[in-house]
């Protein structure tokens, strides 16, 4: 868990709030967080692009020791995720409890508050993952 | 012929969130009487996690409500939104969900405020802008965290969802506008001044002289205006403070409870004040048949009532699965006790920071 600064965080809403990520144009991957350099190959020819809300949970990790400012969500679950597009992220999970989590299983991007800065201060929001809640189509 | 039916919507949506306190566990905590639930006609009421608030709810209710659209959301020039637990006291909520949408930034966007029909407030306008050519499309968000003061009897209701709508030509729309009449005045019933954390109601005045005076003129003002009656109605949506009003004040209009329950929601995820009746109209949107007619009244504390005729295009059927139903949000449910309640609804002080 790490606090997020207003400036890195207004910069980045793209990726916080819509799943932008960026896409080589070089090798094709695509990657998350959106950063000036593909990891995949080092290329800089990248664009930004909307990653897919809808993936499945790879695997994940469960934490109980949490810092001051974050222990109304404990315990803080992180999940590996590989959207339907194949590309993978980090992140947290959210709507659920350790004993409800399974590998595979499908899980969906909602938009929550992930920090707030104490009674006077601001309130961030960004995309967490929450296992898929029934009806809809598929996205 | 009245400058609303040049538009209709053209997308809707709602969410709940999933956890669920039941009415009794309130009964337990705070010593009430074992019948109060079932004289409010109320279950259980659903909670938002403690990552939720207005923000959350209502984006994900817009959300649904892009994807029943399906336009780009660039086109949308006008984004309301309807709250009284704004997260922030100064600084738009209307600009978070816009920008989390991709909507910004040539949008006109604000929030409003009236109780629970801000969000109400917020389709007349968009109505507006769109029948005046202003803008192409325009959306309106009802959305709440609801605050009672624990132990006060607004507590078994006060409940956490939202629905949103978006306005457009109505060549596109799955319902249309036929008219709507709005009736206001200076009434006591409910209020929340700026520091405190609940709300006060004013014993005596909830019921006679605001919910149903304000709701029976607007309905009364609507059917003059358009020459109707309850019989030209299929469904009859109210605002929901509990599960009682709306079945009362529509049997005073003439409403039979077959026509009010299928957008009855609060019995099973309790009063999510601007969500309430504008949930009621998107299950009833959820299940509607084209040429069928939908009455949909929600009131605000304060007070006021408004009014709309809709009536249902054929466009309805291939919109209703192209996002999650009320009903399924109602089904899909996790029961947490009192003790997680409060700590996901912020009702348990702690030092932060
Ligand atoms: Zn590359």
């Amino acid at each position: 868990m790490v606090r997020l600064s207003i400036s890195r965080h207004w910069r980045e809403k793209g990726a916080y709030y819509r799943l932008e990520g960026i896409e080589c144009l070089d090798c094709g991957k695509r990657s998350y967080p959106p950063a000036p350099v593909c990891p995949h190959c080092g290329s800089r020819n990248v664009r930004r692009v909307k990653l897919p809300r809808t993936g499945r949970l790879l695997s994940y990790t469960i934490t109980y020791s949490i810092p001051e400012g974050f222990r109304e969500y404990a315990p803080v679950m992180l999940g590996l995720i590989e959207l339907d597009d194949g590309t993978r992220l980090v992140s947290q999970l959210t709507d659920t409890k350790p004993e409800e989590l399974r590998e595979n299983m499908r899980v969906e991007a909602v938009l929550r508050r992930v920090q707030v800065d104490g009674e006077y201060g601001l309130i961030h929001y960004a995309l967490k993952f929450r296992p898929h809640r029934p009806g809809g189509r598929k996205e | 012929m009245h400058p609303e039916d040049k538009t209709g919507i053209v997308g809707w949506g709602a969410y709940v969130p999933r956890y669920r306190l039941k009415a009794e566990e309130i009964v337990r905590i705070w010593g009430f009487e074992k019948t109060v639930p079932k004289g409010l006609f109320i279950i259980e009421k659903a909670v938002g996690g403690s990552d939720e608030d207005a923000v959350t709810i209502g984006w994900e209710a817009a959300r649904n409500a892009l994807m029943r659209a399906e336009i780009d959301p660039k086109e949308i020039g006008a984004v309301f939104f309807g709250t009284e637990s704004k997260p922030y006291a100064v600084k738009p909520s209307a600009t978070i969900i816009a920008e989390a949408l991709g909507i910004t930034p040539v949008t006109m966007a604000s929030d409003m405020e009236f109780a629970c029909r801000a969000g109400s407030e917020g389709l007349r306008a968009s109505i507006g802008l769109v029948a005046s050519g202003m803008v192409k499309y325009a959306m309106t968000i009802g959305a709440d965290t609801a605050q009672a003061n624990p132990g006060d009897v607004l507590e078994f209701t006060a409940s956490s969802g939202g629905a949103a709508f978006i306005v457009g030509p109505r060549e596109e729309a799955a319902a249309y506008f036929e008219g709507s009449y709005t009736y206001v005045t200076d009434t006591p019933d409910f209020w929340r001044r700026a520091h405190s954390h609940y709300p006060l109601h004013g014993e005596g005045f909830t019921g006679e002289p605001a919910y149903f005076n304000h709701i029976i003129n607007s309905v009364k003002g609507l059917f003059n205006k358009l020459k109707l009656t309850p019989d030209d109605f299929d469904y009859a949506v109210f605002h929901q403070p509990n599960g009682k009003y709306p079945l009362r004040v529509g049997k005073r209009l003439g409403f039979p409870k077959e026509k009010i329950m299928p957008g009855l929601v609060t019995p099973w995820i309790g009063n999510t004040y601007n969500g309430s009746a504008l949930i009621g109209l998107a299950k009833v949107l959820d299940q509607a048949k084209p040429g069928q007619r939908i009455l949909v009244a929600p009131f605000g504390s304060g007070a006021g009532s408004d009014a709309y005729s809709i009536v249902v295009t054929e466009r309805v059927e291939e919109k209703q699965r192209l996002a999650p139903m009320v009903q399924e949000y109602i089904d899909d449910k996790v029961y947490i006790d009192y003790g997680l309640y409060a700590k996901y609804r912020g009702i348990i002080r702690r030092i932060t920071g």
